[in-house]
């Protein structure tokens, strides 16, 4: 799904996967960190981003 | 290729006298030329209406799904992994069918033979060997079939069938030396922004009317995304977000379970190239998984099965 996203377009930093128990806080707090460092650094989304009233 | 359609008649007409099978799927001509349509036959005396060409371009397999009757079936190469897909996805049972074999050298891309014609009105079709000839009001020409064969085609590896109970020919040779990925390595190559205009354009002129969708023989949910209403999946505008939604979902349904046979591409009334979606995840089953679909029965899908070694590398 990753590498489809991203071959249509969507930049690498913008989305990520992860498995995380609930027992494993430090390595949720980790990975939150980083996604929001990489999101931040890729910029606002512009892409598969509805701009039109929703009409449906 | 044209000498098939004898034997292809001859074979259903035993099948259907017998009572092997209740029904026998194959084509015939179009009312419109280079368009053969699908065909069920039930009276061994309609068998005559079976054909076989150049232009049989859409997916028996689809007509398939959840049947309970005894099936007799037409299938070259990407048809019978379609029909392998099936069964190992439990839509048919293989002792249901029937499979007649069709060793195939590819079908004819009836868009670029329509511009080749200038955009004349085709009335005719005719095929000899390695040539075809098409003909309107006031012209004939003729063509050579390897220039005109749809891009999946061009780059088929599995032109005989992978499943069958009876052959109409000698398997023809395969391909070789042919790159199939091509055009995705290509994509590839470019920058988010450079893709992102490409897919953009390249969906720009869709007009969601989910031809690619029903001619595909992996769409057999009884209700698709797009059509559900609760919860609504996808926007049903043609916004075009909803319209790049629609097409990279409805790809992904398809991987690992694609057969690259080329019929929504065919049936696209704008001609959108909608396989450069399919292509990409072929590739990445291939790559990542070692995974062509509807080679074996015996094999489970990739996104069916865990292995340790999975591919991971995505996950954090």
């Amino acid at each position: 799904m990753k590498n489809l996203l991203e071959h249509i377009g969507m930049e690498p930093g913008r989305l990520h996967f992860s498995w995380i128990s609930s027992a494993e806080a430090t390595k949720f707090v980790e990975v939150a960190t980083e996604v929001i460092q990489a999101v931040k650094d890729t910029g606002p989304a512009a892409y598969l981003i509805k701009k039109r009233a929703e009409v449906a | 290729m044209l000498e098939y359609t004898e034997k292809i008649r001859t074979i259903a007409r035993k099948l259907l006298e017998k009572g092997t099978v209740d029904v026998f799927i194959g084509y015939k001509k179009g009312t419109v030329a280079m368009m053969n349509e699908p065909v069920l036959i039930r009276d061994p005396s309609d068998v005559d209406l079976l054909h076989w060409d150049s232009h049989c371009g859409l997916n028996l397999c689809n007509y398939l799904t959840r049947r309970t009757d005894r099936i007799g079936i037409v299938a070259n190469g990407c048809n019978s992994r379609n029909i392998v897909t099936h069964i190992i996805e439990n839509q048919i049972k293989r002792e249901q069918l029937y499979i007649v074999g069709v060793p195939c050298t590819g079908m004819i891309d009836h868009r670029a033979v329509k511009r080749a014609a200038k955009n004349r009105e085709i009335r005719e079709v005719s095929e000899a060997n390695d040539t075809f000839t098409v003909s309107g009001n006031g012209f004939e020409e003729t063509f050579q079939k390897k220039d005109f064969l749809r891009t999946n085609c061009a780059i088929c590896l599995h032109r005989n069938p992978v499943e069958y109970d009876e052959m109409v020919a000698d398997p023809v040779p395969e391909q070789e030396g042919v790159n199939p990925f091509k055009d995705v390595e290509a994509i590839e190559k470019k920058s988010p922004d450079e893709k992102r205009n490409f897919f953009t354009q390249l969906i720009s002129s869709c007009i969601r009317c989910y031809a690619c969708r029903n001619a595909c023989p992996l769409c057999y949910c009884p209700t698709c995304f797009v059509d559900e209403s609760r919860p609504q999946w996808v926007g049903k505008s043609i916004d075009p977000v909803d319209t790049m939604t629609f097409h990279f979902l409805r790809a992904y349904h398809c991987a690992g379970r694609c057969t690259d046979c080329g019929a929504c591409e065919r049936v696209c009334p704008v001609g959108i190239p909608v396989r450069q979606f399919t292509k990409k995840l072929n590739k990445d089953a291939l790559e990542l998984f070692a995974w062509e679909a509807g080679i074996s029965t015996d094999q489970r899908p990739p996104l069916d099965v865990y292995r340790v070694d999975d591919y991971n590398e995505f996950v954090k």
